[in-house]
């Protein structure tokens, strides 16, 4: 087991540098340097002054330095400054750090919650009306962009009762239910798509653990069909339905970026959109990164709960 | 669809060859109402993308000065902020989710299942160093991948292409990989390399042909993904520039700042993208059941 998750993690040590690298090199084609940008809005630009912001950016360095700088800077846990708000990238993100895991964390639960019970009634039913049904209302969870299922809801809560909740952030310290029913659409409109891609993992797995032995077996044995689904079939079938939770547990952020924006949240994904169109590359670059740590994190926590969760499965051999 | 000669000659007259077609179409409609119902949406997208010109009753870009008309006998689906037809930009539009979409997908799904095949078919270092290359790409969210991309490269029809394409390209390898693994060992490729037969041959034309079931598969499911990922990034402002009618800029600003006023704006074209994607999710499932054998009934 050991000699595993060490295997893993430098593999994951591989995979973000080899990502250090991309996003480096990345943000270096983007058009223009810091510079430019910064001097933009003065609209004069003083060869000498740019000079020595270069020097004290460190963008006069040659590219290895300051990747090397940069690599340095990450690892001790400097992110670097924002331009646009003048201050330490960090003191910025601390913040909205909150905000995105309690949307995330919020949108995992609808997604479970509505996900793994229709996913077993979809595979208990199966070819009945109501598994198409459901498979219907799964595939509609993938189709639609979470944005517009957010404005859609919005519109028609408008329309339908005159009210929507605030559409400015109150802190869950400062009036928890406000809070929790101003995060409940945004976190239904994003939960609603990792849902579908949970009942399809579910659904397939329970139609493959209710054709075993073991579970004919308790058929034979007479046992309520309740028990024989959700207990025996459940059970075994839950392993893949873990794994994908976390894989888009971390994941769910892809789909935070384009729903914070819409319901004007301050989260970390909705700063990431904020830093591209200021065009402040070097928070871009951060958050990339630290987005990336969280995913590959998460893999490797989902991979190793899985050797440990399933004794099936030998460590050792991936 | 051109009818075979010979076919012909072998049916008698009271079994005409269009009849047969008509009830093989209506056999698969019946076993599989969803994918039919995923064709339909397709050949409906396709129709609209070729004959925009002809379905169109407006000009989608010239502005005028009937803004935000309700739906009605001028403005089918309504006009916008600038006067424009809406039912004339979306079918318009339905031109750039379609290019952009198969474009990036084929792009990407070419050069991932090259990559997948030379990383599955050579192995060792190669396929090591392929597959970490691979993890990195993986490591982003779809979505924050393709931002930072489009973000680097600027807003740009080419540029949205190539950022939705670099990522389909990990995904495609690992498909065309896991499946050349498999092939490769069969006995028909041994005996095929014992006959002298040199590597690339082997690799392009007698293992290539065998991964195009699950890449099929996989090619169809990013369609839908694509056009996903270009509605989400115009929505931003940084896919598809102005002045292509793009469904997922249509959504931007304005349709935000006048969706009380006019819903009609924020409706129509977030319905065209999920009608669209719906379609290939659907007959992404469906081949997925008739090409993949062991997911059959899942």
């Amino acid at each position: 087991m050991r000699t595993y998750v060490a295997k893993r993690l430098a593999i994951a040590g591989v995979t973000l540098l080899g990502m250090s690298l991309l996003l480096f090199v990345l943000m270096r084609l983007a058009p223009g340097n810091i510079t430019d940008i910064i001097f933009e809005s003065a609209g004069y630009v003083d060869e000498a002054d740019r000079h020595r912001l270069e020097a004290e950016l460190g963008i006069d360095k040659p590219l290895v330095v300051q990747y090397g700088r940069w690599l340095g800077d990450l690892v001790r846990g400097e992110l670097g400054k924002s331009y646009r708000y003048d201050l330490p990238a960090w003191e910025v993100i601390k913040p909205r750090l909150p905000v995105t895991l309690e949307l995330a964390v919020l949108a995992m639960g609808f997604s479970v919650l509505l996900g793994v019970p229709f996913g077993v009634i979809s595979a208990v039913r199966r070819g009945r009306p109501l598994d198409y049904a459901l498979r219907v209302v799964s595939l509609a969870g993938l189709s639609m962009p979470a944005f517009w299922l957010a404005m859609v809801i919005i519109l028609t809560l408008v329309r339908s009762v005159g009210w929507i909740p605030s559409m400015t952030y109150v802190s869950p310290f400062d009036d928890l239910r406000a809070n929790l029913v101003q995060f409940l659409l945004p976190a239904l409109a994003v939960g609603y798509r990792s849902s579908a891609l949970i009942m399809r993992i579910t659904r397939s797995t329970m139609l493959e653990v209710l054709r075993e032995d073991y579970i004919r077996t308790a058929w034979a044995k007479g046992q309520r069909e309740a028990l024989v689904v959700w207990r025996h079939a459940l059970k075994n079938a839950s392993l893949p339905v873990v794994t994908l939770i976390g894989i888009e547990f971390a994941f769910l952020i892809g789909g935070l970026v384009v729903t914070e924006t819409v319901f004007n949240l301050p989260g970390v994904a909705r700063y990431l959109v904020d830093a591209i169109q200021f065009r402040d590359y070097p928070i871009v670059q951060n958050l990339a990164m630290l987005i990336a740590v969280v995913v590959v994190l998460a893999n490797l926590a989902v991979d190793v709960l899985y050797t440990w969760l399933d004794p099936r499965i030998k460590y050792g051999s991936a | 669809m051109a009818t075979i000669p010979a076919f012909d000659l072998a049916i008698p007259e009271s079994l005409p060859a269009a009849r047969s077609r008509r009830s093989a179409l209506w056999h698969f409609v019946r076993k599989n109402p969803l994918g039919a119902l995923g064709g339909v949406l397709m050949v409906a997208l396709v129709v609209a993308a070729l004959g925009a010109d002809v379905l169109a009753t407006h000009n989608p870009v010239r502005t005028s000065t009937h803004v935000l008309v309700p739906p009605g006998a001028e403005f089918w689906l309504g006009s916008d902020n600038l006067g424009r037809d809406l039912y004339s930009r979306i079918v318009h539009g339905s031109r750039i989710s379609l290019a952009v979409g198969i474009a990036s997908t084929l792009l990407g799904g070419v050069l991932g299942g090259l990559l997948g095949l030379l990383s599955g078919y050579v192995g060792g270092r190669t396929d090591l160093l392929l597959q970490r290359v691979m993890d990195v790409m993986q490591a982003l969210p779809i979505l924050v991948l393709a931002l930072v991309l489009a973000a680097a490269l600027g807003p740009s029809l080419t540029n949205t292409i190539f950022a939705i394409s670099v990522v389909i390209v990990p995904r495609a390898a690992r498909v065309v990989r896991a499946s050349v693994l498999s092939i490769r060992e069969f006995v028909y490729v041994e005996s095929a390399r014992a006959l002298g037969v040199g590597h690339a041959r082997v690799a392009f034309r007698h293992i290539l042909p065998n991964t195009f079931g699950p890449f099929i598969v996989l090619v169809t499911a990013q369609l839908g993904g694509a056009i996903l990922v270009e509605a989400a990034l115009s929505f931003l402002g940084l896919g598809v520039p102005e002045p292509y009618p793009s469904w997922g800029r249509m959504l931007s600003i304005a349709a935000a700042e006048y969706a009380h006023k006019a819903p009609w704006l924020v409706i129509y074209p977030g319905l065209a993208i999920s009608l669209a994607v719906f379609g290939t999710n659907l007959l992404g499932d469906a081949l997925r059941d008739s090409l993949d054998p062991r997911l059959r009934g899942s």
